[in-house]
């Protein structure tokens, strides 16, 4: 053979990191969220969250509770109606926050014409996107992190009463925990921001989501167990299943992950999640009322909160897909 | 020869049904204004876009300062800097903070990044105001400021999409002397617009954009002696026997056509700017001459002439 083969000519990868630029992203975005006005905001609303919720939480448990090895986590979840306990309000809040921190995110560079302006700079998309990102989840976690421990310091002083190990170790895991509810919330809303032009739309479309899976999920998730599994015969094996239906169904929605993860978290009495909390059962041999350890409660929701975190990227993931095929035209 | 700064070879653009850039092939040379002319939507921001790597082709070769912008985005965006049509900022932050956002995302250390910023702000007249928030600063002011925000990474080449629309007057004035001045530094600078005089005061050369393809590109000269025949009119006030001085203009080399307007008066229709020959025709025919005044073709009759004969065959094509 005279004929030399041609080497095939391999596509040249794109030069450079996608993440230059990041750290200069990330700075700047974390400096304009917390000196934003909607911050302000926020700081108020988080004040009031957590001195209202302890001070019920306090004069309940003064009253009705003589001795608990878990008395610090009754702080969070007991209520006194009609002020509801702390963590329903943070399942409230908290999705609250994380739209309002990243609903604007890229539909509001594209209203200010700023985008063009700084993708024209010596940086990828990527580094953008992730770097508002991650500034957001900073800000919610600094947020976060804030009323938490504003909560334990509460409770210090009111319940004169010192946190055990296991008892702080829960509380972290419940702070991890919310961190990555609200990144879910954070994602969602971010996404919209780049598939809507105007910021108020993809507000408007993040907290119809919100409300969807806080209020009309588990109903939904109640009417289609019943036709897709319907009791028939009233046998035990069939309300079983229905509700098994149910269980699973409802796991699709953010929140109700959360709330058993919460459920697990901080009532160390909770042996069974989803299933356990529809109908009393026990396992067999288990006492009720009796506490279980750490790594048996986390054993138990380890599913849900792997399954917080997976959303977490997946939302990411697809608002990165969208925002590399975006034109960026004007 | 200079060197092609920028390259395009059949170049096109395709968003779902339309073709938005059809075949491009222009060239920039290095040091030189040139203006991309067109009217909206006939695919300069696209072009422009497509030079940063900003969008990719649908086919064809694209090459600015060597590098292929596709796929070497980040070292034509480190050398080219880009003012987009309106340009926008961050209107809580001051200018300054604006201007040190862009130096950081460059990668310039915060210490020469604060001595650029005043460079800068200071060769744009704007230093008095670079620490009061973006959002008092007026049209004008705003426009300074993306140019300055253009120099802050010390660019080789800058490319400028409609800069001096919505500028007043005055202000169009002052920018264009900006432009000026950055040519003398030795950058490249392209300018997309389609206000004309704007574009003819400070071009080397131009490009006509029609519906994605540049129909015409060179000297605002050239084109006119291309496009524009007889486009020069000269007007002489002579004093002498008409019918002697009408012969003599006449026969100038160059000269289309000559009318007396009224006494002593002559509109000489020509190639080129004939004042000379005119004049010494003028004289020579024995006549005393008054006033002499020249009027070169502007780009705004090149422009509506061709535009008028693209139409012409599309229509004839058509039919």
């Amino acid at each position: 053979m005279t004929v030399a083969s041609k080497p095939l000519e391999k596509p040249r990868p794109r030069e450079g990191s996608p993440w230059t630029g990041l750290w200069a992203v990330l700075f700047k975005e974390m400096a304009d969220l917390l000196t934003s006005s909607r911050m302000r905001i926020l700081e108020v609303l988080i004040v009031l969250t957590a001195v209202g919720a302890s001070y019920a939480a306090m004069s309940q448990i003064k009253q009705s509770i003589g001795h608990d090895p878990f008395l610090f986590l009754k702080l969070f979840t007991i209520s006194k109606p009609p002020i509801p306990s702390f963590v329903e309000f943070l399942s409230i809040l908290v999705p609250l926050i994380a739209i309002s921190l990243s609903f604007d995110a890229i539909n509001g560079e594209f209203n200010r014409r700023t985008l063009s302006r700084i993708l024209s700079q010596p940086i990828y998309r990527d580094a953008l996107l992730f770097g508002k990102f991650l500034a957001a989840l900073f800000t919610l976690t600094l947020v976060l992190t804030v009323i938490w421990l504003l909560i334990i310091g509460i409770g210090l002083i009111g319940l004169g009463v010192a946190p055990g190990g296991e008892t702080m170790a829960r509380l972290l895991l419940f702070l991890v925990a919310t961190i990555f509810y609200g990144g879910v919330w954070l994602t969602l809303a971010m996404v919209f921001s780049i598939t809507f032009r105007q910021p108020s739309a993809a507000a408007m479309a993040s907290l119809a989501a919100w409300l969807f899976f806080l209020i009309f999920w588990n109903i939904l998730a109640g009417l289609l167990a019943n036709v897709i599994r319907p009791v028939r015969l009233g046998l035990p094996q069939e309300v079983l299943a229905q509700a098994q239906w149910q269980i699973a169904l409802a796991r699709f929605s953010p929140t109700f992950l959360y709330g058993e993860i919460l459920a697990a978290l901080l009532n160390p009495a909770v042996r069974q999640v989803g299933l356990g909390l529809l109908l009393p059962l026990l396992p067999q041999g288990a006492i009720p009322g009796t506490a279980l350890p750490l790594g048996q409660s986390l054993l138990l929701i380890w599913p849900q909160f792997t399954g917080l975190i997976a959303a977490t990227i997946l939302l990411f993931a697809l608002g990165y897909v969208l925002f590399q095929r975006q034109e960026i035209r004007a | 020869m200079r060197q092609a700064v920028i390259e395009t070879h059949a170049l096109s653009k395709r968003y779902d049904q339309v073709l938005a850039v059809n075949n491009l092939n222009m060239s920039v040379q290095q040091g030189e204004i040139f203006g991309l002319l067109g009217p909206n939507g006939s695919g300069k921001t696209t072009t422009i876009l497509m030079l940063l790597g900003l969008t990719e082709p649908s086919s064809g070769q694209v090459s600015v300062l060597g590098l292929d912008p596709a796929r070497q985005p980040l070292s034509v965006k480190a050398r080219v800097g880009y003012m987009p049509d309106q340009v926008g900022f961050y209107d809580d932050l001051t200018a300054a903070e604006n201007l040190m956002y862009t130096a950081r995302l460059n990668g310039i250390a915060r210490k020469e990044a604060q001595k650029r910023i005043a460079e800068t702000l200071q060769l744009l007249g704007l230093q008095h105001v670079m620490h009061r928030p973006v959002k008092t600063f007026s049209r004008g002011m705003r426009q300074r400021l993306g140019v300055a925000d253009v120099l802050i990474k010390k660019p080789e080449m800058i490319i400028m999409d409609e800069p001096t629309q919505g500028l007043d007057p005055e202000g169009a004035h002052e920018f264009l002397n900006i432009i000026r001045q950055l040519k003398d530094e030795g950058i490249t600078i392209l300018l997309a617009s389609h206000l004309l005089h704007q574009v003819q005061a400070v071009c080397d050369r131009v490009g006509l954009f029609y519906q994605g393809t540049m129909g015409l590109s060179g000297t605002v000269e050239e084109l006119a002696r291309e496009y524009m025949q007889h486009g020069y009119r000269i007007d002489l006030e002579v004093k002498g026997e008409p019918q002697r001085i009408q012969q003599a203009l006449q026969q100038v080399q160059g000269v289309a056509q000559v009318t007396i307007l009224d006494k002593n008066r002559y509109q000489v229709r020509a190639q080129g700017d004939l004042r000379a020959e005119t004049a010494r025709a003028a004289i020579m025919s024995g006549g005393k001459l008054l006033s002499l005044n020249v009027e070169a073709p502007s780009l705004d009759d090149i422009y509506v002439r061709y535009f008028q004969e693209v139409e012409h065959d599309r229509s004839q094509q058509a039919a």
